[in-house]
């Protein structure tokens, strides 16, 4: 449908390679003596500043969910896609109070993942198996998020080949970019995306600053763009009446309606808040941190990236205000840098867009991978693995993550690819009682902990299964809000997150757990972690400043 | 080191209720779920959000100046017993 236009595809192209080498350059960086060790390879020799630390977290938040999930949501009118704004400015307050404490913790036992300190914590390997699990898990569709956005770009960009291109030419362009990610993440570890960072962003706030400032001029300003998206949203509510009585199709509006959406709109964003810092690369990133009071720095200072993540939102609306016509939303932002800058300007906005996707899935999949090669293989299938065996095994850990992600985007409906991080957050937030809580008491019982994340996983599972995509009867996966509903009793029309009702009957299970566990006097196992762990900092007797995981894992 | 006296909780509690605000807040969604008032031909809805960005970063900020100054308080009060206790 789109032709290759031959200037934007240069400068894409010339900013794609520059980050590739970059990529590949980045293992010189700040060389230790060798990457053949975990610490060396997944956690960038932790001798992030501020400065840094501020980048790559960035780096994980702002990414192909801002510039492409979130201002779809607005494109096609649905008024809660604005509930990310709320998430990132309650995020940084929640990471305020409590990850400074696992950063204590983990740096005085050193743990270097979520489920080490739960091992450590709770004294249960198949407590901390579930944390290790999970975390893999609820990180591909996060990755298939970052896809479906590259897959985006690739696609107004002309190199799909179009709707009419056989599946190979339309996903070539895809296969590429994904290899060549794979390969410098392979070779790099987390430098590779911490040196990316500084280009992505310099990218990324050019072309926001360009497309906040210069697109309003050119569409009506912002309040021109807000009457012509309401009226063409008013259009077509009164066109489509029958189809969205019938229930075929969805109501569009720039608003949340009183009632229903509007708790739809709070629990997706406490939701997402609350998920964000227990996905691994969200962990790894904290840990790589200098000491435990950048984090407060740093939750202090991110909020300048919300404002940013509103204008972009707001984009959604400007592309309804240009008259963009996309039968998948998701190519709305990158139909509207084709049609309203220079050529070669919306070469530089793809660039920040694939490479905006790059940096987070890169981080991703190696937190993931980490996770799986301390966890799992070291802690249940070769407890006696050498260094090289471990950075070796986190290697290919981190290719499998990559194509797991790539089994998200074929298997699950892609019309709203936000869909995706909502999923995985339904998942990690059932870690939220052994890791938050965890950080704060012992008192949840270590296997009622387990029951109630079973009974949540399964739950939230099958909720989200059976959501049908709108006028798409039998489909699955089709969003992640409903109204409240729980083993077929009906409690409220308001739309609740699956993710914060899983929860919930995982609190609840785990506290009957407890209760039973007590009674029957099961024994609770012993914590490792003593109450002064917790407010412990840089300079400290005991702290690790660079933790080592190929140390003896904290088992016992 | 008798001259530093442990911190009162006084601090943390301030910083507590300034976190909560901005943690809250945001989620009262029926409070700004309205077009009006517009301001630049802005509805409330988009405008009132970004003020509650600034909000919040004054808010964290504040947040951060009271825990900071209680923890190093907290530190010189415990000399060199800090940590060394296990």
């Amino acid at each position: 449908m789109n032709d290759i236009d031959p200037v934007s595809l240069t400068i894409f192209l010339f900013f794609f390679l520059l980050v590739t080498v970059l990529g590949f350059l980045a293992a010189r960086w700040r060389k230790a003596e060798t990457l053949d060790n975990l610490d060396e390879w997944g956690l960038g020799g932790r001798s992030f500043g501020t400065f840094i630390a501020w980048f790559l977290i960035g780096g994980d938040i702002y990414t192909a969910y801002t510039f492409i999930a979130v201002p779809a949501l607005l494109y096609a009118g649905n008024a809660t896609g604005f509930f990310a704004v709320p998430y990132t400015i309650i995020l940084y307050p929640i990471i305020f109070v409590f990850l400074p404490r696992l950063w204590s913790v983990s740096h005085r036992r050193s743990y270097v993942t979520p489920a080490d300190f739960v091992q450590g914590r709770f004294d249960s390997r198949g407590l901390s198996l579930a944390i290790a699990f999970t975390g893999i898990l609820a990180t591909l569709p996060y990755i298939a998020l970052q896809l479906v956005g590259i897959q985006a770009v690739l696609d107004v960009m002309g190199l799909g080949g179009g709707e009419d291109a056989g599946w190979f030419r339309k996903d070539v362009p895809l296969f590429v970019a994904f290899a060549l990610l794979a390969a410098y993440t392979y070779s790099s570890g987390l430098r590779a995306p911490a040196l990316i960072a500084f280009v992505k962003d310099t990218l990324i706030y050019l072309v926001i600053i360009v497309a906040v400032i210069y697109l309003p001029t050119q569409l009506g300003g912002w309040s021109g763009i807000f009457d012509s998206a309401g009226k063409a949203f008013d259009s077509f509510n009164k066109d489509s009446a029958d189809a969205i009585a019938a229930g075929e199709a969805r109501p569009k509006g720039l608003i949340p309606g009183l009632g229903v959406s509007q708790w739809a709109y709070a629990t997706l964003s406490l939701g997402s808040a609350l998920a964000l810092f227990m996905y691994p690369h969200s962990v790894t990133a904290v840990l790589s941190t200098k000491n435990r009071n950048i984090i407060r720095r740093n939750a202090a200072l991110l909020p300048a990236y919300s404002f940013l993540l509103g204008l972009l939102a707001l984009l959604g609306i400007a592309a309804v205000a240009a008259g963009i016509q996309v039968k998948n939303p998701q190519l709305a932002i990158p139909q509207l840098f084709e049609q309203e800058f220079s050529p070669w300007f919306a070469g530089v906005a793809f660039a920040a867009i694939v490479i905006g996707a790059f940096v987070p899935a890169a981080i991703m999949s190696i937190a993931a991978a980490n996770l799986w090669t301390r966890n799992i293989y070291k802690a249940f299938l070769k407890p006696d693995a050498t260094d090289a065996q471990e950075a070796q095994q986190s290697k290919y850990a981190s290719l499998l993550v990559k194509f797991g992600a790539l089994l998200f985007v074929l298997a699950l409906p892609k019309d709203f690819a936000i869909n995706l991080q909502l999923l995985g957050g339904i998942w990690i937030l059932q870690t939220l009682p052994a890791i938050v809580i965890g950080l704060y008491t012992r008192w949840f019982h270590r296997y009622a902990l387990i029951a109630g994340w079973a009974v949540g996983m399964v739950w939230g599972t099958i909720a989200a299964y059976n959501t049908e995509v709108v006028g798409d009867p039998g489909s699955h996966f089709g969003g992640s809000v409903a109204p409240l509903e729980v083993f077929g009793i009906h409690l409220s029309d308001n739309l609740i997150y699956f993710g914060l009702t899983a929860l919930t009957l995982n609190l609840i299970v785990a506290a009957a757990g407890t209760f039973i566990c007590r009674a029957l006097d099961i024994d609770a196992g012993t914590d490792d972690t003593h109450p002064t762990d917790y407010l412990a900092d840089a300079g400290d007797p005991d702290v690790v400043d660079r933790l080592d995981p190929l140390s003896t894992p904290p088992v016992d | 080191m008798p001259e530093h006296t442990p911190p009162g909780k006084g601090p943390l509690i301030g910083a507590g209720v300034a976190l909560a605000i901005a943690i809250v807040v945001p989620l009262l969604v029926w409070t700004y779920a309205k077009p009006d008032p517009e301001l630049w031909g802005i509805p409330f809805f988009f405008w009132y959000q970004f003020l509650l960005v600034i909000a919040s970063v004054v808010l964290t900020s504040i947040a951060y100046k009271l825990v900071i100054d209680h923890e190093r308080k907290r530190r010189l009060a415990e000399g060199r017993t800090n940590g060394e206790e296990r």
